[in-house]
């Protein structure tokens, strides 16, 4: 039995190991030396760590504005999305009003569509109301998550009705109601909804590079992109790049990760 | 219920507000933007360092564009009304900026930026009657060789008329050995089918730009020319996806010639064998009866339309354009000046590698001047290619050459009834 | 106002106005917003297609025609667009069955009874997924790298000659689905996870006294459990793999020899390359009806074989 265990867990070490290998290695090779990485074999780990290419990266490149956009925007993302599907989730869920049902039943099928549909139509949108190229015209479809309004819906669900008329029945107002005992109860959801939108929005790749042309508002995965095209020598940089870009999420997702991975279920598996 | 309505209601306020946070990526009137690509904005700063511009004028930001992605931002910069002051635009786009009024013309006061410049550089600018950009650095495709093989084969150079180019790439096949070809001519590339249709003198379009011209007898015969190197076996059927390393290939004698810019020079210098050090030449490109033509490349700086800016605009492309600067952008990038008498002061006649870039630049024509055009070519190389592979005779690969560019000029055409296109 | 009698007609009637008025209030702005930024640029897709919206048309709108199903002809006689259409039904075909496995196993794997440390081994099995998909493709890409890569170091020990994956047109394909396999299993993972822990764990010891191995279990008892999962996971893999772009767009350019460009890219680039946004559209809609269809042919295919 126990050889068996060790020999699960083994297996599971490994695969996790080959896993995360090419992450371990992204971070191993931004601290080499520029041009260390260019050889065969490869290196795994670099002689003399070096933190060269981060100064670079930050100093000759600018990779700090990026970094302020990209937290701007997802920051920006994220509080929107939650100001506009949480009450709305809310609603649909408890709120008994008319259209409601057609009207949820046409969003749920609006989730198989994909948002690329609209894009080119959406840019000539936006550049009538003179969001191109800024920051609100990379927000704009974070305001319309279908997902989070679906994803509230189905964790209010469970919150008894009693709960609600009783509060009624003391006078609160609607509002004090989603305010005062609605969202306590949703701060895991809230907690899941607010990381999923971060990093969606952080991760985001195609709409920035549609929307923003100015070099000023390019968000990290954009500005990786644009000097991918052009450094594809120099892999010690684009490597700390990468760091740079993906660094920030990834410790986000460790630190929440059981909201996360929790939420995730709640949204799929009882949809 | 007045907490949520204020909820709500500052959520729908915001939406109006949306539009300030846009102003962050506005053209900022204060500083003179200017958008470039690749090398040349990697050198750009050094060169506004030694131009001596004016403390009163706005101060110079330069953005770095991506070449990959130049077209795009351009474009998206032009929708979104966020185009900077200055760009540094391939010479192939100004028809297109130009035809959406993305650019302004040369105003009478930079006008003679154009002189002391090639003449079909200058000419690819013009379009309508006005010149659209001043000529920065400028490039052409011509032919890379293998001296050693071609003196083998008896030629100390080749032919520069298309029987004698032949005749001698057949006899350094032969000279190279089985298995081996005389030139490369990658199927997915068009300059080099271009290159043929200009030096034998084929207009490719007529009718003002609104159809496509590949079924003239002057096309035809560079379409035949061009099949004739793979029927004959001189050139493999391949793509230069298939060619895993120019460099190896070329120096291992797979093919002993191929159709290069510039930029190529520092690139044989430095990544080829040392062991062919000297064994490599360039020479102009062969035509049907004497030296050929080629198509005119480069990028050109221009003023952006509604530039806040214009004056102080020109004024910084006219500091770039000054001798020195010419200069000092090739020293720091290898580029070749606009500017004829920048090639004397930086001693590039007596290149011999260069020198044959000077006699192709003073024989070369632009191509048509239409925005489609770049998806024209594209059309036109998967035909050329189809045929190449036993798909099309001549005549047929012509006459779908002449159907897909007119239905690709179809709204120029209309654009064209209503007066409405450059 | 205060306290209203329970039982009143009109104190009831009162209550569900108010939640009328509230349910409108609270959900407006959301419903508002996806009107704007996702079903009306939707409609307008559809459009949009039957114009010939260019970049003509784009300096002046003056230069706008109606054009009928002309954009649609067009992309059904263009080679390129049947090239991308292959290759993203080639992605399809191999991408959903490989990455399905894949994420059920890792799944089984995770869900092992005799495993030790098991949130350790979920988290770091997911950690790809939220990664950035630009940052982790330029990573695959030096990963990939001919001469200077990982991957063919640790093949060359196996006596595999260095494969140029991303730089040879029948590679390439299998490079980035292996990129897109390594990038999103764990997601599917999680998915399965949460399914196989409903399957009785007496259900699996009972077939295994009865000396079912493995493979049996996993075809009469797991897979039987977990049909509704299975159908979701497949159905959620097919229309992430119609929509690659990044992954093209970063590490091959849809490069060589057009044998990367997907749907997805071929669309960016009639759209935002050459700006014939009414052919984009076209492309957009007919990817729309793309997925549509897959996904009514898996949802019959799945109600046949009893899976839902």
């Amino acid at each position: 039995m126990s050889l068996r265990r060790w020999s699960v867990t083994l297996l599971a070490a490994l695969v996790a190991l080959v896993t995360i290998a090419p992450l371990i290695w992204m971070v191993s090779v931004s601290f080499m030396a520029r041009g260390e990485a260019a050889q065969f074999p490869p290196p795994l780990w670099p002689a003399s760590p070096t933190l060269e290419n981060y100064h670079l990266l930050f100093g000759t490149f600018g990779v700090g504005h990026f970094l302020f956009n990209s937290i701007l925007v997802s920051t920006l993302a994220t509080g929107l999305a939650l100001l506009f599907t949480i009450p709305a989730g809310y609603a649909f869920a408890k709120l008994r009003f008319k259209g409601r049902d057609a009207i949820f039943r046409m969003l749920v099928a609006a989730l198989v569509v994909p948002g690329q549909i609209g894009m080119l139509p959406l840019f000539l949108e936006l550049k009538a109301m003179g969001l191109v190229n800024s920051y609100a015209g990379a927000l704009v479809p974070w305001l319309a998550g279908i997902f989070g309004i679906f994803l509230v819906r189905q964790y209010c669900l469970s919150i008894p009705d009693e709960m609600l008329e009783a509060a009624r029945i003391d006078g609160a107002s609607e509002g004090q109601i989603l305010r005062c005992i609605v969202l306590p109860i949703l701060t895991p959801i809230i907690v899941t909804l607010a990381l999923y939108v971060f990093l969606s929005s952080w991760n985001d790749f195609m709409w920035p590079l549609i929307v923003l042309a100015d070099q000023g508002l390019y968000t990290l995965p954009v500005a990786l992109a644009a000097s991918s095209r052009q450094n594809v020598q120099d892999y010690e940089i684009m490597m700390a790049g990468a760091v740079v870009t993906t660094l920030p999420v990834l410790i986000l997702f460790l630190a929440l990760q059981r909201y996360y991975l929790d939420g995730l279920l709640a949204g799929s598996v009882k949809g | 219920m007045q907490l949520t309505r204020r909820q709500l209601t500052g959520a729908l306020a915001a939406l109006p507000l949306l539009p300030t946070l846009g102003a962050c990526g506005a053209r900022d009137s204060d500083v003179l933007t200017v958008w470039a690509m690749g090398n040349e904005a990697a050198s750009l700063p050094a060169l506004l360092q030694g131009i001596d511009w004016p403390a009163s004028a706005p101060p110079v930001s330069v953005q770095p564009l991506p070449w990959a992605a130049a077209h795009e931002k351009l474009l998206t910069g032009f929708a979104g009304g966020s185009l900077p002051s200055v760009g540094q635009i391939g010479n192939s786009w100004i028809a297109e900026l130009a035809a959406i009024g993305a650019i302004a013309p040369v105003p009478a006061y930079a006008r003679r930026l154009l002189d002391d410049q090639f003449g079909a550089v200058i000419d690819t600018n013009r379009i309508g009657g006005k010149s659209w950009g001043i000529p920065w650095y400028v490039d052409t495709r011509l032919q890379y060789y293998r001296k050693d093989l071609f003196e083998r084969a008896g030629y100390v150079e080749p032919p520069p008329d298309w029987t004698g180019w032949k005749a001698a790439l057949h006899k350094v096949k032969k000279v190279a050995g089985d298995g081996n070809f005389a030139l490369l001519y990658p199927l997915n590339e068009y300059e080099q089918l271009t290159t043929l249709a200009l030096s034998a003198g084929a207009r490719m379009l007529r009718d003002d730009g609104g159809r496509g011209a590949f079924s003239d007898a002057e096309f035809k015969a560079a379409l035949a020319f061009y099949k004739s190197l793979f029927d004959e076996g001189l050139a493999p059927r391949v793509s230069m996806a298939q060619i895993s390393n120019v460099w190896t290939e070329f120096a291992r004698g797979y093919f002993s010639l191929f159709l290069s810019g510039p930029w190529t020079i520092g690139d044989m210098r430095s990544r080829l064998a040392p062991a062919l050090e000297g064994n490599w030449g360039t020479a102009a490109n062969p035509g049907p009866g004497g030296t050929g033509s080629a198509a005119p490349g480069g990028s050109s700086l221009v003023v952006f339309a509604g530039s806040p800016h214009g004056e102080a605009a020109w004024d910084l492309v006219a500091r770039l354009m000054a001798p020195g600067a010419q200069l000092a952008l090739h020293e720091a990038t290898g580029d070749l000046p606009a500017r004829r008498s920048v090639w004397a002061e930086a001693g590039l006649a007596n290149d011999p590698a260069v020198a044959p870039f000077r006699i192709q630049l003073e024989r070369a024509t632009a191509l048509p001047k239409v925005p489609e055009w770049e998806r024209i070519v594209t059309e036109m190389q998967i035909v050329a290619e189809r045929m190449v592979r036993g798909q099309f005779s001549v005549d047929e690969a012509a006459k779908e050459m002449d159907a897909r560019a007119d239905r690709l000029l179809e709204k120029r055409r209309w654009m064209l009834d209503k007066g409405r296109a450059l | 106002m205060n306290a209203q009698p329970r039982t009143g007609k009109s104190a009831s009637a009162v209550g569900r106005a108010n939640k009328t008025r509230a349910g409108w209030a609270m959900s407006s702005p959301a419903l508002a917003a996806i009107l704007l930024f996702f079903v009306l640029p939707a409609i307008a897709s559809l459009f949009l297609s039957f114009t010939d919206f260019d970049i003509y048309a784009l300096a002046d709108i003056e230069n706008l025609r109606l054009v009928g199903l002309a954009n649609y002809q067009r992309l059904l006689e263009n080679p390129l667009f049947w090239k991308a259409m292959t290759n993203t039904l080639l992605l399809v075909a191999f991408g959903t069955p490989f990455i399905v496995t894949l994420s059920l196993f890792a799944a089984m794997l995770v869900n092992s009874r005799w495993l030790k440390w098991r949130p350790v081994w979920r988290v770091a099995l997911f950690a790809p997924y939220v990664t950035t998909l630009v940052a982790t493709a330029v990573v695959w890409r030096y990963l990939l790298h001919t001469r200077y890569g990982l991957l063919n170091y640790l093949l060359s020990f196996f006596g595999v000659p260095p494969i140029d994956w991303l730089g040879s047109p029948t590679a390439s394909l299998p490079a980035i689905l292996l990129f897109v396999g390594w990038k999103t299993f764990g997601y599917n993972m999680i998915i399965f996870l949460a399914a196989l822990q409903t399957v009785p764990r007496e259900l699996d010891e009972a077939a295994r006294i009865d000396g079912a191995n493995w493979l049996t279990r996993l075809r009469h008892v797991t897979l039987p459990a977990i049909g509704p999962t299975l159908l979701l996971v497949s159905v959620l893999t097919v229309a992430a793999m119609f929509q690659l772009f990044a992954e093209p767009y970063v590490m091959t350019q849809g490069g060589p020899a057009q044998s990367t460009v997907t749907i997805l890219y071929f669309m960016y680039e009639e759209g935002f390359k050459w700006w014939n946004l009414g052919s984009g559209a076209a492309v957009a809609f007919l990817l729309f009806l793309c997925i549509m269809a897959v996904t009514l042919v898996q949802l019959r295919f799945a109600k046949r074989s009893g899976a839902i």
